[in-house]
C-alpha cells in the first residue's frame, strides 16, 4: 500500500523530498505565526489585573473624635478601585486603635500565616486567628502560633478632621 | 417499518454511526465480571447529572461578584425547583468524587492498570485531578463567607511558590484582592476550562475500554505476561466472552439508577449546603472549611509541622499525581490478583485509613481556637468569692477558655486543664503563664501581678 503512495508522489530524485519539507515547514511556521496571533493577546488579557499595578487611595475612615485613645476597633470602608459589580467583595476592614491625638495604627486584619481575618480580644488584649490558632500581641507582633510574620499594617494619616487609611494589596506572605 | 428500516440504512451507509453502535453494544466482554465493575460507569452517570444540572443553573447563577450571592439565594428560595436542582448538583458532585474514588479503589485491587491498559489507568488519573479541581472550584461559586475566606486561605498558599509566588496569588485573585475581577476567573475554569479537559481526555479513556476491553477479573494462577496476553484475551473472549449488551450492562444500569435515586433523595431530604453570609471582607467571623471531600487535607495541612508546610502544599500534589501517573509504568506486568500482592493491599488500606482518621481529625478541628466556648458556671468554678472565685473569672474571661478545656468546657486548642493541679505547681503554672509557649502567648504584659495570683490559685484547685 505505502509503496503505490509514494510512488504517486514526486520521487526524491526529481525534488519531491525537499518539496515536501518545505511545505511541511511552512504549514507548521504558519501554525506557530497563528498561535502567537492569537494568543499573545489571550495571554496578556489573562495576566492583565495582575501585572498592572492599581494606584493606591487614601480611604476616609471617620471623623478623629468618634475613636477613643487606646481602644482598638473594627472599621470598615469601601475599596475606591473596586470595580463597579464587586458588591460586598468590594468592602475592607481594618483593626484601628487611635494611639494618641493624631496618631493611628490600623492593621491588616488578613492572618499573616494563611490570611484567615483575626479578632481582636478586648479582655485578653490579643487579636486571634479562628484558623489555626495563631495569637498576636496588641502591637501586632506573634504571641504564639503559626504566623510567621507580625501583622501587617496599614498607613494612616488624620486630614480634615478625617481618619485616613491607604489602601494596599492584600498581603500574601 | 420498510421506510424506518431504509433511512437507519441511508445512515448508516453515509455514516457507519449504526455499524459501530451494534459493535460498541454487541462486542464481547469477560463474563461475569460482578458488581465491582459498576463504579467507572456509575462516574460517568454522576458526570452526566452534573453537566446537565449544572447547565440548568447556569440558566439563572449570575457569576458576577456582586450578584452571585443574590442570584444564588433566588435560586435556593424562590425559582420552582430551584432547590432541589442546587441539591442535586451538590450530592451529584459529592457523588461523582466518591465514584471515581471507588472505581480507582476496584481498578488498583483487581491490577486492572497493568498491561495492555496503563494509559487507561493514565488518563484516568487526569480525570480523577480534573474532578476535585471542578469540585474544589465549584464550592468557590457559592460565593458565600466561605468561599471567599477558602480563596484568600488558597491564594495565600498558592503565594508559598518560590519566586512567583506574589504572581501565582494575585493570577488566582485577578488583582491585588478578592473583587469583582474573582469569581470570573473560577466560573471559567469550574464551567469551561475543566469540563473541557475532562471531557477530552475523556473520550481518550471510553476508547482506550473499548480498544483494550474490559479486564478480566483476575485470578492467583494468571500473572499479567505481556508477550502473550493480548492473544490470550482474545481467545478469552472469542470462547467464553458474552455480549456487551445487555448481558454485562444491565448491572451498571441498576446502580446508575440506584445513584440517580440517591442523588434526589438527598437533595430532596437533606439539601444543598447552606449559604451563609454573603463574601464580605468586612464581616471578620469566618470559618472557612472545605466540603468533606477536601476535609482530609485541610486536616493534613493543619497538623503539619509549621517547617514543613512550604513543602508539603507545593510539592504533595505534585507527588500525588506523579505517583498515580508512574504506578502502570513500573509496575504493568505480573501478579493482578490482591492475594499474590500484599505490598498493594497493605499500602491501600494505609492510605483509607490514613484518609478517614484525617477526615475525622478535620471535622473536630481541634486547632482551631473555640470563640464560642461559654465561661465557667459557679458549680465549676467551686467558689463564688475569693481568689478562686476570681481566678474562674479571669479564666474565663481573658482569653484562657478559648484554647484550654476545664470540666467540659472550653477549646481544645491547648492542653485540658481540668486536673492541672495535679500536675503542675503553683511556680510552674507562673512560669507558663507569664512566658507563653510555643502556641499560647506570654500574659506577663497582660495580666496583672495580683490577677495571676488568683489565675494561679484557681487552676491549682482543678484536682
Amino acid at each position: 500500500m505505502m509503496r503505490e503512495d509514494e510512488n504517486r508522489q514526486t520521487p526524491c530524485d526529481q525534488g519531491g523530498c525537499s518539496r515536501r519539507r518545505m511545505l511541511t515547514l511552512l504549514s507548521v511556521a504558519l501554525g506557530g505565526v497563528g498561535t502567537l496571533l492569537a494568543g499573545v493577546p489571550i495571554v496578556g488579557f489573562l495576566l492583565g489585573p495582575v501585572l498592572r499595578q492599581q494606584a493606591e487611595a487614601w480611604v476616609d475612615i471617620g471623623p478623629v473624635h468618634r475613636f477613643a485613645a487606646g481602644e482598638t476597633v473594627e472599621v470598615a470602608f469601601q475599596d475606591p478601585r473596586a470595580l463597579p459589580w464587586a458588591g460586598t467583595t468590594g468592602k475592607a476592614a481594618a483593626w484601628l486603635r487611635r494611639e494618641t491625638d493624631d496618631r493611628f495604627t490600623a492593621f491588616v486584619v488578613n492572618c499573616t500565616h494563611l490570611g484567615c481575618p483575626v479578632r481582636w480580644e478586648p479582655e485578653a488584649k490579643l487579636f486571634m486567628c479562628p484558623c489555626h490558632g495563631g495569637v498576636y500581641y496588641s502591637n501586632g507582633q506573634v504571641a504564639g502560633g503559626p504566623p510567621p510574620k507580625p501583622l501587617f499594617r496599614y498607613q494612616t494619616r488624620v486630614a480634615n478632621g478625617q481618619v485616613q487609611l491607604k489602601t494596599r494589596p492584600m498581603p500574601i506572605t | 417499518m420498510n421506510l424506518l428500516r431504509r433511512i437507519v440504512e441511508w445512515f448508516d451507509d453515509r455514516t457507519g454511526l449504526v455499524q459501530l453502535g451494534k459493535y460498541l453494544a454487541l462486542h464481547p466482554v469477560p463474563r461475569n465480571v460482578g458488581w465491582s465493575y459498576v463504579f467507572g460507569s456509575a462516574t460517568l452517570v454522576a458526570l452526566l447529572i452534573q453537566i446537565v444540572t449544572g447547565i440548568a443553573l447556569a440558566t439563572l447563577y449570575v457569576p458576577s461578584s456582586g450578584q452571585a450571592y443574590a442570584s444564588l439565594q433566588y435560586i435556593a428560595t424562590t425559582a420552582p425547583w430551584g432547590s432541589l436542582l442546587r441539591g442535586m448538583h451538590f450530592f451529584g458532585g459529592s457523588a461523582m468524587i466518591l465514584l471515581v474514588g471507588l472505581h480507582a479503589i476496584r481498578i488498583f485491587l483487581s491490577g486492572s492498570y497493568k498491561f495492555p491498559r496503563e494509559m487507561n489507568w493514565i488518563s484516568g488519573s487526569i480525570l480523577m485531578m480534573s474532578t476535585l479541581g471542578i469540585g474544589f472550584t465549584g464550592q468557590i461559586l457559592r460565593w458565600d463567607q466561605t468561599a471567599f475566606w477558602s480563596l484568600v486561605v488558597g491564594a495565600e498558599q498558592a503565594g508559598r511558590t518560590p519566586w512567583f509566588g506574589d504572581l501565582v496569588g494575585r493570577l488566582l485573585m485577578g488583582g491585588d484582592a478578592i473583587g469583582g475581577n474573582t469569581l470570573n476567573r473560577f466560573f471559567a475554569l469550574h464551567v469551561f476550562v475543566l469540563p473541557g479537559l475532562l471531557l477530552t481526555v475523556l473520550c481518550l479513556h471510553l476508547y482506550l475500554v473499548i480498544r483494550n476491553g474490559i479486564s478480566e477479573p483476575p485470578h492467583p494462577d494468571r500473572p499479567v505476561d505481556p508477550a502473550s496476553y493480548r492473544q490470550w484475551y482474545q481467545r478469552l473472549l472469542q470462547r467464553d466472552g458474552e455480549p456487551f449488551w445487555p448481558h454485562a450492562v444491565w448491572r451498571d444500569a441498576v446502580f446508575g439508577t440506584l445513584v440517580i435515586a440517591a442523588i434526589v433523595i438527598l437533595a430532596v431530604t437533606v439539601g444543598a449546603p447552606e449559604i451563609g453570609a454573603p463574601p464580605d471582607a468586612s464581616l471578620l467571623d469566618a470559618h472557612p472549611r472545605p466540603d468533606w471531600y477536601f476535609m482530609w487535607y485541610f486536616a493534613v495541612l493543619a497538623l503539619l509541622p509549621h517547617e514543613l508546610e512550604d513543602i508539603v502544599i507545593l510539592l504533595a500534589p505534585v507527588v500525588a499525581f506523579l505517583g498515580l501517573f508512574l504506578l502502570p509504568l513500573v509496575a504493568n506486568r505480573g501478579d493482578r490478583h490482591p492475594r499474590k500482592r500484599p505490598w498493594s493491599l497493605c499500602f491501600l488500606v494505609f492510605i483509607l485509613i490514613s484518609i478517614g482518621a484525617l477526615w475525622i481529625a478535620g471535622n473536630r478541628a481541634d486547632w482551631s481556637p473555640d470563640f464560642k466556648a461559654k465561661a465557667l458556671t459557679p458549680e465549676v468554678v467551686g467558689a463564688t468569692s475569693g481568689p478562686i472565685a476570681r481566678g474562674g473569672e479571669i479564666f474565663s474571661q481573658r482569653g484562657c477558655i478559648f484554647c484550654h478545656v476545664i470540666s467540659g468546657h472550653g477549646g481544645r486548642r491547648g492542653p485540658e486543664l481540668s486536673a492541672v493541679g495535679n500536675r503542675l505547681t503553683s511556680q510552674q503554672l507562673t512560669i507558663r503563664i507569664l512566658n507563653g509557649g510555643y502556641n499560647m502567648p506570654s500574659y506577663g504584659s497582660i495580666l496583672k501581678a495580683g490577677e495571676v495570683q488568683d489565675l494561679v490559685e484557681f487552676l491549682q484547685s482543678r484536682r
